[in-house]
C-alpha cells in the first residue's frame, strides 16, 4: 500500500511537473540571464554585458513612454472600474440590501454587462478600430459630423488616443466586477441591512457604513486583478492603434515595446532587461495593493 | 410567526419596497439601460454593417442597410480564411482545454491529498507562476519551443509554427490557476468514500478517476469555463510560436490581421462580416451558458 501510493503520486506529477518546468519555470529563469546579455539575432552568440541593457534603458525614451502609460493606467483603470461596477452593482442589488433578490430584471442587466468579458481583446480592439474611425463611416463621429462638429480623432490624437484605450478597457471590465460585488453584496447576511433599516440607514448611507466596509475584501481583490491587467495591456494596444502604440509612441506600453524589441528587431538581451523591469513593476504593486488595503478583516 | 402572519408579512414587505423603490427605480433602470446601450450598440453596429454595401459603411454609420447583403460572410469565409482560423482555434482550444484540466486535476489531486517531503515545494512553484508577467519569458519561451522542434520523432510536431508545440505551451501556462483553484478544492472533499472505495480494493488511480473527480465536478465544470475562455482568446502566445505559417493561425490572430492588412482597396464589408463571425458563437454558446460561465469566471476572485 505504501508503495503503491508513492509509486501513483509520482506518476501523476511527473508528466505536468516536466511540461511546467520545460515551458515555464525554465523560460522565466533564462529570462534574468538573457536580460544581463548583449544577445541580437536568432543566429547570434550572447555575451555577458552586466548591467549595460538597464542602463541603456534608462536613457530609452520611449520605454519611459510606455512605462508612464502603463501607471496612468494602473492608477485609473482601477479607479474608474471599481466606482461605475459599485454603483451598478448597489443599482442591481436594490440598494445593496442584501438577499432581496435585486431590483426587477437585474439578471437581464448582469448578463448583458457581463457579455464584452467574454470577447477576445484583439476581437475589441478590432470592433472598436471601426466605433473610433475618424470620418463619417465612424460610430461616434458620423452623429458629430451630422450635428456639424469637428471630428474627434480618438486614434489619430495623440493627445486622446490613450484616453481612448482607457475606455476601452473599463469597457470591456465593468461587467465583470458588477457580477462579482453583485455575488459579494448577496453574501452579506440580511439580518445586517434590516438591522440598519431599523436604524434608520437607507440608501447612500447604508451603501457607505454596512455594504462597502463588508465588501472590502472582494474589492481588494478586483482592485489587484485589474491592476495586473493594466500592466499587461498588449493586445488592445498593438491591434487597435496605428504604428502598434502609436501615433508617436502616444499608447505604447510595456509589453508592446518587449514585443517589438524581441520580435522585430531581434533585440533579445534588450527586451529581456525590459521584462525584467515589468516583472518588478508586477511584484512591487501586487506587494503594495495588499499592504495599503489590509486592514482589520471583518468576519461574517 | 403564526399562518395568518406570512401572507401578510409578505404583501407587506412587497408594499415596503414599492413604496420605497417607486420613484427611485426609475432612475434605477435609466442608469442601467446607459450601460445596457453603451455595450449593445457597438455590437449590433457591427453586426449591421457585416450586411451592408462598402457605399452605405462609408456614407454614414447609422444608416440601415438597404438589402441584406449575406455575400459579405461567404467572402469573409472563404476568401478571409475565417473558417480555417476559427476550425484552428476549435481544435488548439479544445486539446489545450482538455489536456490542462487532465494533468491540472492530476497534479492538484496528489499535491492536496497525498503530502510527501517537498509536495508542498512543488505546489509552490506552480502558484508561483500565477505572479509572473508571460512578456518576461516570451522571448526564451520562443526558443523552447524551437528546440522542441528538433526533437527527434515528435519533434515535428511539438516545434514552433504546429498546433502542438501551441497546445503544450497553453496547458502549461494554464496549469498555475488550475493546479492552485483544483487543490484548494480537493482539500475541500470528504476522504469517506474514498477510504470505502480502497477497502473495496480500488487502486489509487481508479478512486482518483472513479471517485474523487467525479466529486470534484462543480470545481472541474468552473476552471474548465475559465481555461476554455482563456484560450480561445488568447492572442500574444500564437502571435510569437505560429508567426510563419498562416494556415495554422487562430481567430484572434486571422481577425487582427485581416484589419491591419486593411489599406485603401480593403473589404471593409468583409472585416465587418469576419467580426461578427468571430463574436456570434461566443455570443450563442454565451446566452446559453451565462449563468456557468460568470461562476466560472468569478470563482477564482471569490475563493
Amino acid at each position: 500500500m505504501r508503495h503503491g501510493r508513492t509509486r501513483f503520486a509520482v506518476g501523476f506529477l511527473v508528466l505536468p511537473v516536466t511540461l511546467y518546468v520545460v515551458y515555464v519555470i525554465a523560460p522565466y529563469a533564462q529570462a534574468f540571464s538573457i536580460a544581463l546579455t548583449n544577445w541580437r539575432g536568432v543566429n547570434a552568440s550572447p555575451q555577458f554585458v552586466g548591467l549595460e541593457n538597464f542602463r541603456r534603458l534608462l536613457e530609452d525614451t520611449v520605454f519611459w513612454k510606455a512605462v508612464g502609460h502603463n501607471l496612468l493606467l494602473l492608477v485609473l483603470l482601477p479607479v474608474l472600474t471599481i466606482v461605475i461596477a459599485l454603483f451598478f452593482a448597489f443599482l442591481l442589488n436594490a440598494g445593496g440590501r442584501g438577499g432581496t433578490g435585486g431590483v426587477w430584471g437585474s439578471r437581464f442587466y448582469r448578463v448583458v454587462f457581463f457579455f464584452p468579458q467574454v470577447l477576445a481583446i484583439a476581437v475589441i480592439a478590432v470592433l472598436f478600430q471601426q466605433v473610433f474611425r475618424p470620418d463619417r463611416s465612424g460610430m461616434l463621429n458620423a452623429p458629430l459630423i451630422a450635428m456639424g462638429f469637428e471630428p474627434i480623432g480618438f486614434l489619430s490624437d495623440t493627445d486622446i488616443a490613450l484616453w481612448s484605450i482607457l475606455g476601452v478597457l473599463v469597457w470591456q471590465a465593468v461587467g465583470f466586477y458588477v457580477v462579482l460585488f453583485s455575488a459579494g453584496i448577496a453574501s452579506i447576511p440580511r439580518e445586517l441591512f434590516e438591522a440598519a433599516a431599523i436604524d434608520g440607514a437607507g440608501g447612500p448611507p447604508m451603501f457607505f457604513r454596512i455594504t462597502l466596509p463588508l465588501l472590502w475584501d472582494t474589492i481588494q481583490v478586483g482592485w489587484v486583478y485589474l491592476g495586473i491587467i493594466a500592466l499587461d495591456v498588449f493586445a488592445i494596444v498593438w491591434v487597435m492603434t496605428p504604428e502598434q502604440g502609436g501615433p508617436d509612441y502616444s499608447t505604447t506600453v510595456m509589453a508592446a515595446e518587449i514585443y517589438r524589441n524581441a520580435f522585430e528587431y531581434s533585440r533579445f538581451g534588450y527586451a529581456s532587461a525590459m521584462g525584467v523591469v515589468l516583472f518588478f513593476f508586477t511584484i512591487g504593486f501586487a506587494a503594495l495593493a495588499l499592504r495599503l488595503s489590509r486592514r482589520e478583516r471583518i468576519e461574517f | 410567526m403564526t399562518e395568518a402572519a406570512i401572507p401578510h408579512g409578505r404583501s407587506y414587505a412587497r408594499q415596503e419596497r414599492r413604496r420605497r423603490l417607486g420613484p427611485l427605480s426609475v432612475l434605477t433602470h435609466a442608469a442601467l439601460m446607459v450601460w445596457t446601450v453603451l455595450v449593445v450598440v457597438p455590437i449590433v453596429w457591427t453586426f449591421l454593417a457585416s450586411v451592408k454595401t462598402e457605399d452605405e459603411i462609408f456614407g454614414d454609420a447609422w444608416s440601415l442597410p438597404a438589402t441584406v447583403r449575406l455575400d459579405n460572410w461567404a467572402r469573409a469565409w472563404e476568401q478571409a480564411n475565417v473558417g480555417q482560423y476559427m476550425i484552428n482555434s476549435v481544435l488548439v482550444v479544445a486539446c489545450g482545454t482538455f489536456g490542462t484540466m487532465l494533468l491540472g486535476s492530476m497534479a492538484a489531486y496528489v499535491l492536496a491529498r497525498y503530502p510527501f517531503r517537498g509536495s508542498r515545494a512543488i505546489y509552490l512553484l506552480f502558484v508561483s507562476g500565477l505572479a509572473f508577467p508571460v512578456y518576461l519569458a516570451l522571448t526564451p519561451l520562443f526558443f523552447v519551443v524551437q528546440n522542441m522542434g528538433r526533437v527527434p520523432f515528435i519533434g515535428p510536431f511539438i516545434g514552433l509554427n504546429t498546433h502542438g508545440g501551441l497546445i503544450l505551451v497553453y496547458i502549461a501556462y494554464s496549469l498555475p490557476f488550475t493546479v492552485f483553484f483544483l487543490a484548494a478544492f480537493f482539500r475541500t472533499l470528504p476522504g469517506a468514500v474514498a477510504e470505502a472505495a480502497f477497502v473495496d480494493g480500488a487502486s489509487h488511480t481508479r478512486v482518483f478517476f472513479q471517485v474523487m473527480l467525479p466529486m470534484a465536478r462543480p470545481g472541474i465544470v468552473s476552471v474548465t469555463v475559465f481555461n476554455i475562455l482563456g484560450q480561445w482568446n488568447q492572442y500574444q502566445l500564437p502571435l510569437v510560436l505560429l508567426t510563419s505559417a498562416k494556415e495554422k493561425w487562430v481567430l484572434t490572430q486571422g481577425i487582427a490581421e485581416i484589419s491591419a492588412d486593411a489599406g485603401y482597396d480593403a473589404d471593409w464589408a468583409a472585416l465587418f462580416a469576419a467580426l461578427s463571425m468571430a463574436i456570434l458563437p461566443v455570443l450563442i454558446v454565451y446566452v446559453i451558458f451565462q449563468s456557468q460561465i460568470q461562476k466560472g469566471l468569478t470563482a477564482g476572485a471569490l475563493k
